[in-house]
């Protein structure tokens, strides 16, 4: 294993994002707090809790899934599809790293990227909010496998991307209205029957009803199965990744 | 280092094992463009080698399939003896790319980008290393400096610096001193001659002729895919110039002398030039001769020069001819 490109491209990749720190931040904190302000104070107050809980605390998990894989899922197609736009993406292509070191890199550095600020939206949700955490392993459990998912399938989307049009379309047609129908804000139970199937295939409602059970011991999926296709999922997207690598797919002529 | 790398050599990897050896590559590109056909080439340990070859003859897209960029239609290519498709990571750690574009971080330092390099390639940091190196191709008062700022000379120099920090055994220009202003490209000449000293095998393209008259030990000329011709320097200057003697008069000619016929001279364009070409490898050249000869007649000469064609126009002809 060439553990010293793995931190090489690790560290400029989080190199890249700390000279980005203020914006990278500052934003998602400021919509995250417009989300509590609105949703959880003033719709929310007028709302009965859900599962006896309150719907601000309610939709804490939600949020920070939110955010996790905006976050995951943009970073990481950024961050293979910038070389590939200026070019210096020969510079890995015609080094000794196999595609695992490639991808612990760049995967690896969106997620952290993407879990420290998972993190700094818990804690200012607590400004907002009192809520807590009643399996706080499964939560990390679940933080870590969403995030290392969720960058593997925006890896995937900036090899694909062939333009900065695509590559923002993804996240823009797919990403938000999966995480929006994935029962961020609600409860999948207050849907009607169709829409209930519908939210089904979407794997986005796994990973918020398994993240919403870590803290709150409740949820509309079993956690088993919220864990087992997540797993899938990730395998998936690791299949479609060895795929592209072993065909030379938009990487090489 | 398994013993099936080397078949077809039962001596082991201490013999005189070509650096770089192409066989039979072809590519087609998906457009259904052929851009290579059929290259076969042996490069030796410590050579410098110089590829040739119009806009379009495929240099680039070889040196792509070298370095694991693009994959060949037919062939393999071994480079230390190692297949670069079936043992990527061996082939690859042995060699450096300075690519034909201008690619480079835009917000990182110089020196930040080198440590990468070195990283990348899975080597222990060298500090030291990466000073010599940049302080080589004039960088170092540049070191931390975001490439950004940099003039698009000293980028394609990072670039080259970039190509050596993991040491490479084999280094791959592909027209390294386009856009170099002519001092800076005779440093890089000196270095390219330096690296070679130690051991490194050179593989440069250029469409500055003069440059690789001037560097390279064997010249490959490609032409739409094909590799036409591949010669030392030496023999190919030799073999495919000419020579040229050209003798100008004080008064101009209407003809050639009745007396010269037998050097098969031609007359310049205002008569006042006798121009003779001749074989400069041959026993009897014929000036000593044509010499007295002229005297013999009391033409009065003024001036007389030879030169030697110009690995450009032997070149430019070669082409053409195709
Ligand atoms: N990705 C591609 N798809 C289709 N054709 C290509 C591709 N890349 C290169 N070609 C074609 O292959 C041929 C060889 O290109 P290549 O870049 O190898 O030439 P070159 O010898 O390096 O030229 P130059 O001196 O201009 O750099 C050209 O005709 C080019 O148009
Ligand atoms: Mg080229």
């Amino acid at each position: 294993m060439n553990m010293r490109a793995v931190k090489a491209i690790y560290f400029f990749e989080m190199h890249r994002a700390w000279r980005t720190r203020l914006q990278s931040i500052v934003s998602p904190v400021i919509s995250t707090s417009l989300y509590f302000i609105v949703f959880g104070a003033a719709v929310g107050s007028r709302m009965k809790g859900i599962h006896g809980i309150s719907y601000a605390a309610f939709i804490v998990p939600g949020l920070v899934m939110l955010s996790l894989l905006t976050q995951s899922i943009t970073n990481a197609a950024f961050g293979i599809y910038f070389p590939k736009f200026v070019g210096t993406i020969y510079e890995v292509m015609s080094a000794p790293v196999t595609v695992m070191e490639i991808l612990m890199g760049y995967v690896g550095a969106a997620s952290s990227k993407a879990i420290i600020l998972g993190v700094i939206i818990l804690l200012t949700a607590k400004l907002f909010v009192d809520y807590h955490i009643m399996h706080p392993a499964w939560m990390v459990a679940f933080l870590l496998l969403t995030a290392v998912t969720f960058s593997m399938l925006g890896f995937i989307i900036g090899i694909w991307a062939d333009s900065f049009e695509k590559l923002n379309m993804v996240p823009l047609l797919i990403v938000t209205p999966l995480t929006f129908l994935g029962g961020s804000f609600y409860s999948i139970d207050m849907l009607p029957p169709f829409w209930r199937h519908v939210t089904l295939l979407d794997p986005v409602a796994y990973l918020v009803s398994g993240f919403r059970w870590a803290f709150y011991g409740m949820s509309d999926i079993d956690v088993t199965v919220s864990l087992g296709m997540t797993l899938v999922f990730m395998l998936l997207c690791l299949g479609t990744i060895q795929w592209m690598f072993h065909t030379g797919y938009r990487l090489r002529r | 280092m398994t013993a099936d790398l080397h078949s077809g050599m039962n001596t082991g990897p201490e013999t005189n094992m070509p650096a770089l050896s192409i066989k039979g590559i072809s590519k087609t590109y998906p457009s259904g463009f052929t851009a290579l056909s059929d290259v076969t080439l042996d490069i030796a340990p410590g050579e410098i080698f110089a590829l040739l070859g119009p806009n379009g003859a495929g240099k680039t897209t070889l040196i792509s399939i070298v370095c694991g960029l693009a994959r060949a239609s037919v062939g393999r290519v071994l480079a230390d003896g190692f297949d670069v498709v079936k043992y990527p990571l061996e082939a690859r750690r042995r060699i450096g790319l300075v690519p034909q574009e201008l690619a480079t971080e835009t917000f990182e330092t110089v020196m930040a980008t080198m440590r990468f390099s070195r990283g990348l390639f899975g080597r222990s940091p060298n500090p030291d290393l990466l000073e010599r190196i940049l302080r080589d191709l004039t960088l170092w008062d540049k070191r931390d400096n975001k490439i950004l700022t940099l003039s698009g000379g000293m980028k394609r120099r990072v670039m080259i610096a970039k190509a050596l920090t993991h040491e490479p055994k084999i280094l791959f220009l592909d027209e390294p001193t386009a856009g170099v202003d002519v001092e800076l490209r005779r440093d890089m000449w000196r270095m390219v001659r330096r690296l070679r000293e130690t051991g490194v095998t050179i593989v440069l393209t250029t469409h500055y002729i003069e440059e690789a008259e001037e560097m390279a030990d064997r010249i490959g000329i490609i032409n739409r895919g094909k590799l036409m011709l591949v010669e030392g320097k030496t023999a190919l200057m030799q073999k495919l110039g000419t020579s040229e003697m050209r003798i100008v008069l004080r008064q101009a000619l209407a003809a050639i002398p009745a007396e010269l016929l037998s050097w098969e001279l031609s007359l310049g364009p205002d008569g006042r030039e006798l121009i003779y070409a001749y074989d400069a490898q041959a026993e009897e050249t014929g000036i000593g001769g044509l010499l007295r000869q002229i005297d013999r007649i009391g033409l009065p000469v003024q001036n007389l020069h030879t030169r030697h064609s110009t690995l450009e126009e032997i070149f430019v002809n070669l082409v053409n001819a195709a």
